[in-house]
């Protein structure tokens, strides 16, 4: 993910129309999406979505304030890297006959991944991770043939403790 | 008590203080149209949705209150955005109720269906589609909360046919039913903003206040004068903000921008501090923005957040209501001078200078035009003034798009608030017709005069037959130069007077008869001696439309002008102007 990326936590109404608002807000203005995701949360009268967009910084002010001004829109909060836990999915279906099926096995145990379903001569994977784990594996599996993909784009919360670790008493030095 | 969705919508507007609707009906809003003759409504039948739309904004403009505009699904929803689309780009309140096909056809292609919340989901604040007939007072209610609150904008409801046939249980809500959890505009200003922007406005020595139309929507007018004559710091009105402040006001600077005059564009490039409030630095105002203003800090209030750093960045944002922020900056900036020494304190060699500064480009850069010569059709800004100087202080002045609304922000002088009507964002051709309709409802009490122009007038001049049907007498004064004008301009500086497709005929079509054949009275101006005569006339018809065909001179020009994507010091004041600096004896060039 470059340095362009910012994640951004939306909190909106769920009601019928507001992704569609959303999307064409950043049509509109002219802003790319990279990565979203939406889904309900634990209160049904909203759903949280992930949005992932390719920005400068300059212009990531704009974004979160164009998006505020939707009515829908309830809550926006900028994930920085190092302060969020961002997961995704991946499934895979990788080429894999008998010469090259145990080297993939080996792979997706390394990977702590899953295999989900076997063909005559493919696997499909599921794999769950930080997107640049996912990255990784992707990479790897090119190798063997990947004949589909499908990643779910990411989704974040913030840390629940944000600070420095200790040092000193990781250490256990005093000084 | 049961109602049905139609009686409630109804109900409901009446709840919200309606008192116009400007519409047209249809198939899909049919129920809708059943109840308004029980209610207390007046509703204004107009002859296209465009012009329902046009109406409500012009009303919206007069009154400060939100406009009202019904129209059925499909085509006249279609019809409507363009209006829809101009509301939201100059911010002004209006309700919009579309009908829409049953739900359960919804999304079937059924006869008159567009998918109506989803065109105009980019040219509304917000839209609804109504769902459950239970929800319309609600609805209505957030809908008038939504449109007239924070930024205003407009709403748009759009309202499936069983809907408005089926029952529901009245109720009014009041704020705390609101279903709108994301909706919380801030208007008041962040205290220590307001200490740190009054530290600037003391320090400053050569400010500008630049004053757009937030200054209206927030009816911040007299507080503006306060902090202005407080401070002695001249006022530019930008093209929405005409008549924020007198323009008889010796602290008033005019219009700046595009084709601003040379005192307002040129203060704003060498100011030192520009106190922008509720303007949005327009790229008609700022021409090339990095050449903008350059040696300028910013104070800027808005109440719409994604406005501040959106162009410019500004060193002191204030998100606030421009009422509220303007009352609290005069107040810091009072406890910071001390009442005592205020004279004294606005009257340091600096500010002395940069006032002296600013009436020397007044003397050597005044706003003239070419008086000589009539041969070719008068002179479109000797029809305005005379316009004025016969016409009521509280006049109400409405304009279309082009070179005519360009005279008339420049020539006209604006006395007070929400007397100027006109399509500032969108620029919308054909707007003057039906705004000065919609305002003149809004304002019986008001003489409502339209300057519009020929190409302009063509587009929606079938309003004039819903004005002489509703005895709604405006005037308008068509600046007939046979061209799509500003158009013109530009082929003429830019394409080597290459003209390509704008020329229009004085004669075709015949603006008298067809005034006349509209019920309303149709005048013609050919030569200047017959403009005050004419004007008399116009001014004394009060119970029908009257239009006067003013000829006028097809190679005037629009002066100054800044050429597009330039910066504002390559202004270009043009001849008149130029001829008259050029007049000035040695002595008298101020320097």
């Amino acid at each position: 993910m470059s340095q362009r990326h910012h994640v951004l936590s939306v909190l909106v109404e769920n009601k019928a129309g507001v992704l569609a608002r959303v999307a064409a807000l950043f049509s509109r203005r002219g802003f790319n999406i990279y990565t979203l995701v939406a889904a309900p949360t634990d209160d049904p009268r909203f759903s949280r979505l992930t949005v992932v967009v390719d920005v400068e910084s300059s212009t990531l002010e704009q974004i979160t304030k164009q998006l505020f001004k939707l009515i829908n829109v309830v809550k926006i909060s900028e994930l920085d890297p190092d302060e969020a836990i961002e997961r995704e999915l991946a499934l895979l279906t990788v080429q894999a006959d008998v010469n090259t099926r145990s080297q993939v096995i080996e792979l997706v145990s390394v990977f702590e991944g899953k295999i989900v379903d076997v063909g005559s001569d493919q696997l499909t994977i599921m794999l769950a991770g930080e997107p640049s784990k996912l990255d990784g594996f992707e990479q790897l599996m090119r190798g063997f043939g990947i004949i589909d993909l499908q990643r779910s784009g990411r989704v974040a919360l913030a840390k629940l403790e944000i600070g420095r670790p200790k040092l000193h008493s990781v250490t256990g030095q005093a000084n | 008590m049961k109602l049905t969705g139609a009686q409630a919508l109804i109900r409901s507007l009446e709840s919200c203080g309606t008192e116009v609707v400007f519409g047209l009906p249809g198939g899909a809003i049919l129920p809708v149209y059943d109840p308004i003759i029980d209610s207390s409504l007046r509703h204004i039948l107009v002859r296209h949705e465009q012009g329902a739309g046009h109406a409500a904004e012009g009303y919206a403009h007069a009154t400060g209150r939100p406009g009202v505009a019904m129209v059925t699904s499909g085509p006249g929803a279609t019809n409507i955005v363009t209006a829809l689309a101009d509301a939201y780009m100059d911010s002004i309140p209006m309700v919009c109720i579309t009908g829409q096909v049953p739900v359960g056809a919804i999304g079937t292609d059924a006869f008159q269906e567009s998918d109506t919340t989803g065109i105009t989901m980019s040219v509304t604040k917000h839209n609804w589609l109504v769902t459950s007939a239970q929800d319309i007072p609600r609805i209505v209610a957030e809908a008038f909360h939504v449109a007239t609150t924070g930024r205003p904008g407009p709403v748009l409801i759009d309202l499936p046919k069983d809907i408005s046939n089926s029952e529901m249980e009245w109720y009014w809500p009041d704020e705390s039913d609101f279903d709108l959890p994301g909706y919380k505009p801030n208007l008041r200003p962040h205290p220590r903003m307001i200490t740190q922007a009054a530290k600037m406005i003391v320090q400053a020595q050569r400010p500008v206040i630049y004053a757009g139309g937030g200054v209206i929507k927030a009816r911040a007018s007299e507080a503006l004068l306060e902090l202005a004559q407080l401070t002695k710091i001249p006022v530019v009105t930008t093209l929405m903000a005409r008549g924020a402040i007198s323009d008889d006001h010796p602290l008033c600077l005019g219009m700046p921008g595009m084709h601003g005059n040379y005192t307002a564009v040129t203060s704003i490039q060498q100011c030192d501090l520009l106190i922008c409030l509720g303007a949005r630095f327009d790229d008609r105002v700022t021409g090339k923005i990095s050449a903008f203003a350059p040696k300028a800090k910013v104070i800027h209030v808005d109440v719409d957040p994604a406005e501040l750093g959106k162009v410019r960045v500004a060193e002191i944002p204030i998100v606030a209501d421009c009422k509220l922020a303007i009352e609290e900056l005069t107040k810091a900036v009072t406890a910071l001078v001390g009442a005592s020494s205020k004279e004294d304190f606005w009257a340091s060699k600096p500010r002395l200078e940069w006032a002296e500064q600013i009436a020397t480009w007044q003397h050597n850069y005044p706003m003239v035009y070419d008086k000589s010569d009539d041969s070719s059709g008068v002179k479109p800004q000797a029809v305005i003034e005379t316009l004025r100087s016969l016409t009521p202080d509280d006049t109400i002045l409405v304009s279309g798009v082009g070179q005519h609304q360009m005279w008339a922000s420049q020539y006209w002088k604006f006395r007070h608030p929400n007397t100027w009507v006109n399509s500032g964002g969108l620029g919308t051709m054909g707007f003057a017709v039906p705004a000065a309709l919609g305002a003149k409802v809004g304002r019986p009490d008001r003489m409502v005069w339209a300057i519009d122009g020929d190409g302009c007038f063509q587009m929606t001049a079938q309003e004039i037959v819903t004005a002489t049907m509703e005895q709604i007498p405006i005037k308008i004064a068509i600046l007939n130069n046979a061209y799509l004008g500003m158009v013109r301009q530009w082929q003429e500086m830019f394409y080597e007077e290459r003209y390509s497709e704008v020329y229009l005929s004085p004669d075709l079509p015949d603006y008298v008869k067809w005034t006349e054949a509209m019920g309303g009275v149709g005048l013609k101006v050919e030569s200047s001696d017959e403009i005050e005569n004419t004007i008399d006339k116009a001014n004394s018809i009060n119970d029908r439309p009257v239009v006067i065909d003013f000829r006028i001179d097809a190679t005037e020009k629009v002066f100054p002008m800044v050429p597009a994507g330039h910066s504002n010091d390559d202004i270009v004041v043009g001849p008149a102007i130029e001829a008259y600096f050029n007049s000035l004896s040695k002595k008298d060039i101020k320097q």
